[in-house]
């Protein structure tokens, strides 16, 4: 179950640092195009924490077996095997789209990295102490351009309520309590995220509103029947992986 | 009173760097922020044959790596666009000549990228090329542009070294990694010893730029050392170069080297690379897609000032 919570928190990671990293190169302005990829590299770096400390607990569980590596985590599991959730995995869209998914789990993950700092898992509190000082920055800057696209000019106020129409429906999944979460929070290694979800929903209003967007309503329509989480994913992560994989996969057993 | 050529000559003689506001030919300033934009346009431009790689990089550690390299060259973009503001025009304007095709970019990164060993190329032959050019650079009489250089040299120098170790790694691995290494070797040797630009009869800036320090060696020179090195280097790898003429001259003490098909670096400049249209696109496009978010940011700003104004 331990190693079912990290390679959750380290596929959320991983996910949004590679959809991140597709945007390198091709910024709106040179400054944001450093601070994307930036935030890209913090995510992908936090990811091989996690998946490392994964593969050693799962060293330690199973002598018997084949040592796992971090790059087997990342390069040799199929899409039912991520669980990471489904607003990650989603097509970079226009910058707004960009920006709103990362002020969304940013938020979030700030929230849940906070509690992890009190992890009984002294390894685990030690990456989040490590990776909150980034998540920090993280909030502040999609913070910042939230504001500056809520309220900046006609056209971009547009695209970030399209934004927010095509990403609300995908914000409850961060909330939903798997079997593995529930372990965790019961164990005192992990948190619960439902417990999270009034600190988070007073945070993005706060910044929703200074950016003059509609606020962020928690309606019980019918749940998402994806769930990135427990490995139903949306057909974007597939290609992902096919991309991302294709070395591994072609060439099998080899250094590089 | 010596006039002003002649504390601007007298600067150059003396090796005193010449600084943003000091008085300076007009042909000066004009080869400089020809030279300077150009290799600022290169950096960006050279983020794209790299980039294309990122999300296929075959490790976590590799994809690390290689984000953290493009965004350095993005950073040297960066500071090169800013040195050359000093000189008088804006970023916009030099981003508008490129995008407008006036301006240039160094023409490797008109070749596109096939394989993973490609990135190691890149490192190794590319950088390589570059580090051989810029050195000197750091030496060159305008003060912003040498500055920039001894910062950009740094981190080249580093990403030398990394494109080498994946070419290494790649080496000493299967077959089919040794395959794709040397293919990689083969398909960048040509493309990055023309880097140095025409033979030195045949280069129109270049005795100018001799003249006031701004290029300390000729592209000849250059190109020789640069063989020289990677000659040697290629053994470690086990690869050869693709070149039947490569052959050590002990009466020179350098290697002599085959024909350089300079029909193709001709073509390649003058836009019928392999990739000069997607690169150019590449970049139209995100500057285009990007013109939004510009905006949205500056009506934000402008904004915010007014409201600070008020209260």
């Amino acid at each position: 179950m331990l190693s079912a919570y990290l390679i959750q928190l380290a596929d959320n990671a991983l996910i949004l640092g590679h959809r991140n990293s597709e945007w390198t190169g091709h910024g709106p302005v040179l400054e944001q195009d450093i601070a994307l990829s930036n935030i890209a590299l913090d995510l992908i770096g936090q990811s091989r924490n996690l998946y490392q400390l994964a593969a050693s607990r799962m060293n330690t569980l199973s002598p018997e077996k084949e040592p796992v590596t971090e790059d087997d985590l990342a390069y040799l599991r199929e899409a039912p095997d991520f669980k990471n959730v489904v607003l990650l995995e989603q097509p970079n869209g226009d910058w707004a789209k960009t920006i709103l998914r990362q002020f969304y789990f940013s938020r979030f993950q700030l929230l849940q990295f906070r509690d992890l700092l009190n992890s009984k898992d002294a390894d685990l509190a030690a990456i989040a102490e490590k990776s909150i000082k980034e998540i920090r920055y993280h909030v502040k800057w999609s913070s910042e351009w939230v504001c500056r696209l809520g309220d900046g000019t006609t056209e971009s106020h547009t695209r970030m309520l399209n934004a927010l129409e095509e990403l609300n429906p995908l914000v409850a999944e961060l909330f939903t309590t798997t079997d593995y979460e529930l372990a965790a929070a019961t164990g005192g290694w992990g948190t619960d995220p439902a417990s999270l979800q009034p600190d988070w929903l007073q945070a993005v209003n706060a910044t929703l509103q200074t950016a003059t967007l509609p606020l962020y309503r928690d309606e019980k329509k019918p749940a998402l029947l994806l769930s990135g989480k427990n490995g139903f994913h949306s057909e974007h992560l597939g290609f992902i992986l096919a991309e991302m994989q294709f070395l591994q996969r072609a060439y099998p057993g080899c250094d590089w | 009173m010596p006039s002003h050529e002649q504390i601007f000559e007298d600067k150059i003689e003396r090796e005193v760097r010449i600084e943003p506001k000091d008085w300076m030919p007009e042909d000066y300033r004009k080869l400089l922020i020809r030279q300077m934009s150009q290799h600022a346009h290169s950096e960006i431009v050279g983020m794209l044959p790299e980039g294309n790689w990122i999300t296929r990089a075959p490790s976590l550690r590799r994809k690390a790596t290689l984000i953290a390299k493009v965004q350095d060259e993005a950073g040297h973009g960066l500071y090169l666009y800013s040195a050359t503001e000093t000189l008088g025009i804006t970023r916009e304007e030099t981003i508008d000549q490129l995008l407008s095709g006036k301006a240039k970019y160094s023409s490797i990164f008109n070749y596109p990228t096939l394989t993973w060993a490609d990135i190691g190329a890149i490192g190794w032959l590319v950088d390589g090329a570059a580090i051989m050019n810029q050195v000197p650079l750091c030496r060159a009489s305008f003060g912003p542009y040498a500055r920039a250089m001894i910062r950009i040299c740094k981190e080249e120098s580093f990403h030398q070294r990394q494109g080498f170790e994946i070419l290494l790694t790649l080496s000493r691995g299967s077959e089919a990694q040794k395959h794709m290494c040397q293919d990689a070797i083969d398909r960048w040797w040509w493309p990055a010893v023309m880097m140095f630009g025409p033979a030195d009869e045949s280069s129109p800036h270049s005795q100018k730029s001799m003249q006031w320090k701004i290029k300390r060696f000729s592209n000849d020179e250059l190109r020789q050392k640069f063989i020289d090195v990677c000659a040697e280097q290629v053994k470690v790898l086990g690869m050869k170069l693709p070149d039947s003429k490569l052959q050590w001259n002990e009466e020179t003490q350098h290697y002599d080297f085959g024909e350089i098909n300079w029909e193709e670096f001709w073509n390649v400049v003058n836009g019928n690379g392999p990739c000069n249209k997607e690169r150019l696109a590449a970049r139209k496009k995100a500057h285009e897609d990007g013109a939004w978010v510009r905006e949205a940011a500056a009506a934000y700003a402008a904004k915010k000032n007014h409201s600070s104004e008020i209260r």
